[in-house]
């Protein structure tokens, strides 16, 4: 009795169609390359024993994208939307680049000391002002939506023009290598086999999940998307509501910057987190929250965003050349966007309704 | 003496206008005929089978209270919506009017309150948008500011088109759009539609003299204002609107303002004298010490300073026309709006700064006249609808748990009757009545002191109408404070101890006890 009651709540469930989505493009995958399951164990030389395969790369690389997407969320749930993430990716990259480069306090710079596997400043204070710098970006967009009025689209538009200026100036116009091995964990390394990146996935999940559902804030930030002007009149601070979760979505591309930056062991102003804003709003599109805000589901954005990278990975392992990858991709966003529209939803109750009819005639 | 002379002059006008175009209902002289027009949007009836005229040279005031029709008159015939029914003559032809555009193109224009035109450009620009005159391939700036200036020049608007039209007052701008209208689109239909709300008299004078200048060009002009002043300053005809419904086409100087207040309220004056007075007299307080103070509040533009009182346990009934004040008076008390003038006192205290969240900290609740755009928020269950107040009290780290939540839901719910199969319910998914009750519920569960309920009953079926009040009498019985607004004067004259009267933005009148209907449609009409 119970077992049909679940499979219905689940086909009911926002996590349903974004799962969907999910399944069929790793379907896809099994039947192109049989193997695309298989997982391995592999010895590495700095960080041991630990599992690899395409399962767990799709996971370890699309880490920075969930994070986007999670941040996100809340700024779309606002009602709002923050272009900002990938230049605010490529900010915090440059932020954590300069502090490791091991020129940084030295007069005389000289190749051997570039590329040493060193640093003068400690490991906690780069991830500190790595996250600062992208939670500082974030307060600044709120700043601009919630106390100057400005509407989130032209105000977040401002820093994802000027972000990547800033990450260049930082970087001193630089594309920054870097080697400092503690670093790469972030991006790089394993924890009980699994990439750092998941457990990094999950905490701030977590956090934020513990955040919106078990304070008000998520009640808050719903009501505030669905109808700003009723929530002020109910007393909530609706301009705070927006300044933090423009916050938390500057936090959450600071944390997605860290690790990319560890990934890729380099700092590019210019490609850093590129297109990532747009990824990361598809992802929440995916998840099903509506632009206009209101509703939404953490879980369901996370999977979205993984969507998106699976199908990124897809169209990358059949072959596709890389420049045509976006092409690829607005097709992707185009079903996307047309199966959540109410035309879709009227020619689909169309079709049932004249099946239906055609039943009774034939009937 | 004033009035005399206006209505002289007037008559002079109706003469004029009668010599050059002859006898005044002559069907051929109508430039726009609707005839048994209806409209109904999804649960509502917005129109029904409605009847207006509208004749060369006439300024033609249509009036009514909210959710009258008037604008769904004008949606009507400037296209933006197509009626269910009826039929609509131009010049004598049958015409449908498909779009805006189109009404544009059969001479019909619009002006509105909010001027919609680019403020950055300069006004002979806005007045040949799209008609400017060229010359060897580009535009011949000198022949364009000429055109724009002998355009306004027909109006007697003397001023330099060069300048970015945003250099101009609102009134000037208006005229401005006006001009584009005559010059660029050769209206014949002109409508007005809230022109004089942000203007002040100077700038109302000048606007009527340049309707009147049109006036005796024989263009039409329907004028829409909620001030009745300046209905019977310049309108030749009236046409009244309630509930969808026309209630009748009126020669303005033949209709006495108390009767037309009557008719936009749907009572009958005759009627009203026999209502006998039922209020009992309530006991005198001797303490000068009130729950709420206003004193002489006021925010410029919007409220002209008033004085009021609240105190615990009594209903007090505020009455006047759509405009006159009330929706505005009512956010200034509850901080939505910070007034520039007087102060606020509750309990004693000054109130210093003016938000929602600080008249829910220290208990003052609305609940507002828009229920859909201010009041619920539809998409948020029934429960977090009811509890939302409440827990922007709490803030953001005291989080009523599912339970709790549940718990004060469903004891309002059975408290106020909230009809719904369960407390999970989308809250855009019960009626009216119902949606009412559940803001009344928000504040209630805040447990406020003071309750200022904005057209609690609009739009509600009569039964729920009666619970609504009902439950105000009962809240004010068990020491809450309530302002109860209304524009239906009987429903205030039934729950409300005190009734003050507001009439164009202004607090005219406050009476205490006994008073009756006749009096308070004379105080609001400014008629003793």
């Amino acid at each position: 009795m119970k077992q049909p009651s679940l499979l219905k709540r689940f086909r009911e469930s926002r996590l349903f169609w974004p799962i969907v989505a999910w399944v069929i493009i790793l379907l896809f995958n099994v039947i192109v390359e049989p193997g695309f399951f298989k997982l391995g164990v592999i010895e590495d030389p700095v960080y041991g024993k630990h599992l690899y395969g395409n399962i767990i790369d799709i996971f370890n690389n699309g880490a920075p994208l969930m994070l986007a997407a999670i941040g996100m969320t809340l700024v779309i749930a606002t009602g709002g939307v923050d272009l900002s993430v990938g230049a605010v990716i490529a900010i915090s990259a440059a932020m954590g680049a300069v502090l490791i480069n091991p020129a940084l306090g030295n007069k005389l710079i000289t190749n051997d000391i570039l590329t040493k596997n060193a640093t003068n400043t400690p490991l906690p204070i780069i991830v500190l002002a790595t996250l600062a710098a992208g939670t500082l970006c974030g307060l600044w967009n709120g700043m601009l939506v919630s106390r100057a009025r400005i509407q989130p689209m032209v105000a977040t538009l401002i820093l994802m023009v000027a972000g990547r200026g800033i990450a260049q100036l930082i970087t001193n116009g630089q594309i920054m290598t870097i080697y400092y091995t503690p670093y790469f964990w972030f991006g790089n390394g394993f924890i009980l086999g699994l990439p750092v990146s998941i457990y990094i996935v999950a905490l701030v999940f977590g956090l934020i999940w513990l955040l919106v559902r078990k304070t008000s804030i998520g009640l808050f930030i719903e009501s505030v998307g669905i109808n700003a002007k009723s929530s002020y009149y109910s007393g909530i601070s609706e301009k705070n509501v927006k300044l933090l979760a423009y916050t938390v979505c500057g936090l959450c591309g600071a944390i997605a910057g860290l690790i990319y930056c560890s990934y890729v062991h380099s700092a590019d102003g210019n490609n850093n987190g590129l297109n990532y804003e747009l990824d990361a709003i598809l992802a929440v599109v995916i998840g099903g929250t509506l632009m206009s805000g209101g509703r939404f589901s953490l879980l369901a954005s996370v999977i979205g965003a993984l969507v998106i990278w699976t199908f990124t990975v897809t169209v990358y392992s059949l072959g596709v050349p890389a420049n045509a990858l976006l092409a690829a991709k607005a097709v992707l966003v185009m079903v996307v966007i047309l199966l959540n529209s109410d035309f879709a939803k009227k020619m689909v109750n169309r079709i049932t309704e004249r099946r239906g009819s055609h039943d009774k005639t034939a009937n | 003496m004033e009035k005399r002379r206006e209505k002289k002059r007037r008559f002079s006008i109706l003469k004029q206008s009668g010599q050059r175009q002859g006898p005044p209902m002559a069907d051929d002289q109508n430039i726009v005929k609707m005839q048994g027009i209806g409209k109904s949007f999804p649960g509502v009836v917005a129109l029904e089978d409605v009847d207006f005229s509208l004749q060369k040279g006439e300024i033609h005031a249509v009036m009514g209270e909210n959710g009258a029709g008037k604008s769904t008159l004008i949606k009507v015939l400037t296209g933006v919506e197509q009626p269910d029914k009826g039929t609509i003559f131009l010049d004598g032809k049958l015409v449908q009017v498909r779009s805006p555009q189109h009404s544009q193109a059969l001479g019909i224009s619009t002006v509105y309150q909010e001027v919609n035109l680019c403020t950055n450009i300069s006004v002979a620009e806005n007045i040949m948008l799209g008609r400017e005159p060229y010359r060897f391939g580009s535009i011949h700036w000198r022949k364009m500011n000429e055109v724009a200036r002998n355009a306004l020049g027909r109006l007697n608007i003397d001023i330099d088109v060069t300048k970015p039209l945003g250099n101009y007052s609102v009134a000037i701008q208006q005229m401005v759009a006006i001009t584009r209208a005559l010059e660029v689109l050769s209206t014949k239909v002109l409508i007005l539609d809230e022109p004089t709300s942000s203007l002040d008299v100077h700038e109302t004078n000048l606007l009527f003299d340049v309707m009147r200048k049109l006036k005796s060009e024989g263009i039409g002009i329907i004028f829409i204002t909620h001030f009745l002043d300046q209905v019977y300053q310049i309108a030749d005809r009236i046409t009244v609107l309630r509930n969808g419904r026309l209630v009748g086409t009126f020669e303005a100087s033949s209709l006495p303002r108390v009767e037309l207040v009557a008719k936009m309220l749907g009572r009958n004056l005759a009627e009203l004298n026999e209502i006998s007075k039922t209020r009992s007299e309530e006991e005198e307080e001797a303490d000068v010490e009130h729950l709420l103070m206003a004193e002489g509040l006021g925010l410029a533009g919007v409220l002209n300073p008033v004085d009021l009182d609240l105190d615990a346990g009594e209903i007090v009934g505020i009455v006047g026309l759509l405009g006159s004040g009330r929706t505005e008076m009512a956010h200034l008390l509850f901080g939505v709006d910070t007034p520039n003038n007087g102060s606020l006192i509750m309990d004693g205290k000054k109130i210093n700064h003016f938000s929602p969240s600080e008249s829910l900290k220290i208990g003052i609740a609305l609940c507002p006249e828009d229920r859909k755009a201010e009041g619920i928020v539809g998409d948020l269950t029934i429960r977090e609808n009811i509890i939302l107040a409440l827990q922007a009290r709490y803030g953001w780290f005291q989080f009523l748990s599912k339970p709790k939540q549940s718990e004060i839901a469903e004891k309002y719910i059975t408290a106020l009757g909230i009809v719904t199969p369960s407390s999970d319910q989308l809250v855009k998914n019960l009626s009216g009545g119902n949606q009412q009750k559940v803001i009344l519920a928000r504040w209630l569960a805040t447990n406020p002191k003071v309750l200022i309920l904005d057209e609690p009953t609009r739009g509600i079926d009569v039964g729920a109408k009666t619970e609504i009040q009902k439950l105000v009498m009962q809240l004010a019985e068990e020491g809450k404070a309530c302002m109860f607004i209304s524009s239906e004067m009987d429903e205030v004259l039934r729950v409300s101890d005190r009734v003050a009267v507001l009439r164009d933005r202004k607090k005219v009148a406050e009476f205490s006890g006994d008073v009756d209907e006749k009096t308070l449609i004379h105080t609001m009409a400014e008629e003793e």
